[in-house]
């Protein structure tokens, strides 16, 4: 077993490396000197010349690049152009309110998205098989920030029951903090709630044709056991691994929640950072949203291997 | 002399009809037998003949301001209502149809285009072609696509050219690994182990053998991805990355109607409509292809 983590564990370095270099290469991509783009047509050469020395940008690309992620690999991910302050405090600052949103959002996914699959499963071909598959093809093709404006139009402008934006601690306020985070929370889980239930539906469908579900009726149990205990304790499995690779999506997704709810998260850093040219924000925050995906897509694979005897060595 | 009754041959029955009819014929009849799809089909070409004949449906000037008709709701005279510089939503609405298509096309046409050969190559030459191209992709595949189209776009700059752009190498790695899945299930069929037994050239069992048959769930990929890419076009232009006025996108039309949801609501639910019918279009057309050229399905 921990063979077999060790091996994926060093099936990751290569994909770290072109991570590593992939990022640091976005800075190739600006158009002309990337001093003057990052400091502005109005720096003074003192200044530019003091970028230069701090991004390396006056040594080969190989050194730069060894420079950089020396320095990534020590925690310094550099400093914040705009804010005066080590990209890595902001990012540790920030990360907290999207997790506190991406769970919220995960929570009403699996609570939608699961049993909604198994109930289409267990009505193949019926109405409400139908109607489900209708309703998660339309949440998969909403995009999720206009439904956060719709839901805003109707929670707060029209109905008032909620704020529109904003963002509070639950350790300050539970109430207020639960009355600024579900509608974004609605937004994010509903886009992948269509997602979870596809995957329930057709995990389900290949656990209710198999041996083992069989022989579970031909002992003669109630359906709703061999449904919710047999069948869908085995077909929740893949479920869950998709589950925790849908982090990605959220992250993705909050992005722009958090631009319409205006919730000072980790999204709202990375466009408040691309407006103000403020580049080793945007390389810091897309590196630890990378790791952020490749750790848990480990982590997905371990507790696949560890819900699932028959992967194990 | 007794004489043999020999049943009549039968008839050709619609079976053996069927082992004749090519593969694109069959998917088609398939397709035609989905009625969601064919509505989806049917929406796909009617929001391109709207892209471009634009300014022959459109009733005003896209980009026309009127300071006496600003923020008008719905009406005979303007449709979809008017926005903040008394501009024609519907007419605004149409326009936009235009660059969500553009960066669906173009951005897919840089996926397939560097996508599919890498994808070729990797599956077809193996061993370290593979090995680096494989972790190549998985590192693409980390990025979340929304986020690397952003952090792109942000490096390019903001316009929409740099979002179609940014969008199409953000959808590649998925073209890279679909590719390159479909090849190493097909580089041991029979067919092009006999094409390399009687001496082809490796291009040409990569190109006429084994890329035919990689096209079915390329086509089908095509299809979800154009879906995906209007969705980050939208959102790259409601965030300013993309489509830069006074020229229209549905993304950046409802970024301004954020701005006035209470006193004009119609700027926010039409571009929003636009984009929902199309993505739903072409995710349910994917679905309806998938099935279609599915063998197992009949």
């Amino acid at each position: 077993m921990f063979r077999l983590i060790a091996k994926r564990l060093l099936q990751l370095l290569p994909t770290l490396f072109f991570v590593s270099v992939l990022i640091f290469s976005l800075q190739q991509l600006l158009p002309g000197d990337p001093a003057l783009v990052m400091a502005g047509e109005e720096a003074t050469p003192e200044v530019l010349a003091e970028i230069r020395a701090r991004y390396h940008l006056d040594q080969p690309l190989p050194v730069q690049y060894l420079y950089w992620i020396g320095g990534v690999l020590t925690g310094d991910l550099g400093v914040s152009m705009r804010l005066r302050a080590p990209v890595g405090e902001l990012i540790l600052q920030k990360l907290p309110i999207t997790l506190h949103l991406a769970f919220m959002a995960m929570f009403i996914a699996l609570l939608i998205g699961i049993p909604a699959g198994v109930v289409s499963a267990v009505k193949r071909d019926s109405w409400i098989d139908y109607l489900v598959n209708v309703i998660a093809l339309a949440g998969i093709s909403t995009p999720n920030f206009w439904l956060g404006i719709m839901l805003i139009l109707l929670f707060a402008v029209n109905l008032g029951w909620l704020p529109a934006s904003g963002y509070v601690s639950p350790f300050v306020d539970l109430q207020r903090s639960l009355a600024t985070t579900i509608l974004p929370a609605i937004v994010l889980g509903t886009a992948i709630a269509g997602v979870i239930m596809r995957h329930t539906r057709s995990a389900m469908l290949q656990a209710m044709e198999s041996d083992y579900v069989r022989t579970a009726r031909a002992k003669g149990l109630y359906e709703r056991v061999v449904v919710w205990k047999h069948a869908m304790r085995n077909a929740l499995t893949p479920v869950i691994t998709l589950g925790a690779l849908e982090f990605g999506v959220l992250l993705s997704g909050a992005v722009l929640t958090e631009q319409i709810f205006s919730i000072p998260g980790f999204g709202k850093l990375i466009v408040d950072a691309v407006f103000n040219r403020d580049y080793a924000v945007v390389q810091g925050v897309v590196l630890i949203t990378a790791c952020t995906y490749i750790l848990l897509n480990l982590l997905a694979d371990i507790g696949y291997i560890l819900a699932n005897p028959r992967l194990r060595p | 002399m007794t004489t043999v009754s020999h049943p009549a041959p039968p008839a050709i029955d619609a079976a053996e009809e069927l082992v004749i009819e090519s593969p694109r014929k069959r998917a088609w009849r398939r397709l035609r037998r989905r009625p969601p799809a064919m509505v989806a089909l049917v929406v796909v070409a009617l929001i391109v003949f709207a892209a471009i004949f634009a300014p022959l449906i459109a009733p005003y000037d896209p980009t026309e301001q009127s300071w006496t008709s600003v923020r008008q709701p719905p009406s005979l005279a303007h449709w979809f209502g008017t926005d903040e510089n008394g501009r024609d939503v519907f007419s605004r609405v149409l326009y936009g149809t235009r660059a969500s298509l553009a960066a669906g096309v173009v951005s897919i046409l840089i996926a397939v285009m560097f996508g599919v050969p890498l994808g070729l190559l990797a599956g077809y030459l193996g061993g370290w072609t593979d090995a680096v191209m494989s972790r190549l992709t998985d590192a693409m595949l980390a990025i979340p696509f929304l986020i690397l189209a952003i952090a792109l776009a942000a490096f390019l700059g903001p316009n929409l050219t740099n979002a179609m752009i940014a969008i199409g190498i953000s959808a590649t790695p998925i073209f890279i690994r679909l590719t390159r899945g479909q090849v190493l299930a097909t580089k041991s069929e029979d067919y092009v182990e006999a094409a390399r037994s009687v001496g082809n050239p490796h291009w040409r069992i990569a190109l006429r053998h084994v890329l035919p048959n990689v096209m079915p769930p390329l086509l089908v990929q095509v299809t979800l991805t154009i879906a995906a890419a209007v969705i980050a076009e939208a959102s790259l232009s409601f965030l300013g990355l993309g489509q830069q006025p006074p020229m229209p996108s549905w993304g950046s039309m409802l970024n301004s109607a954020q701005r006035f949801l209470s006193n004009a609501p119609w700027m926010a639910i039409f571009p929003g409509i636009a984009i929902f019918i199309t993505v739903l279009s072409f995710n349910v057309l994917g679905d309806g292809l998938r099935d279609a050229l599915d063998p197992r399905s009949k």
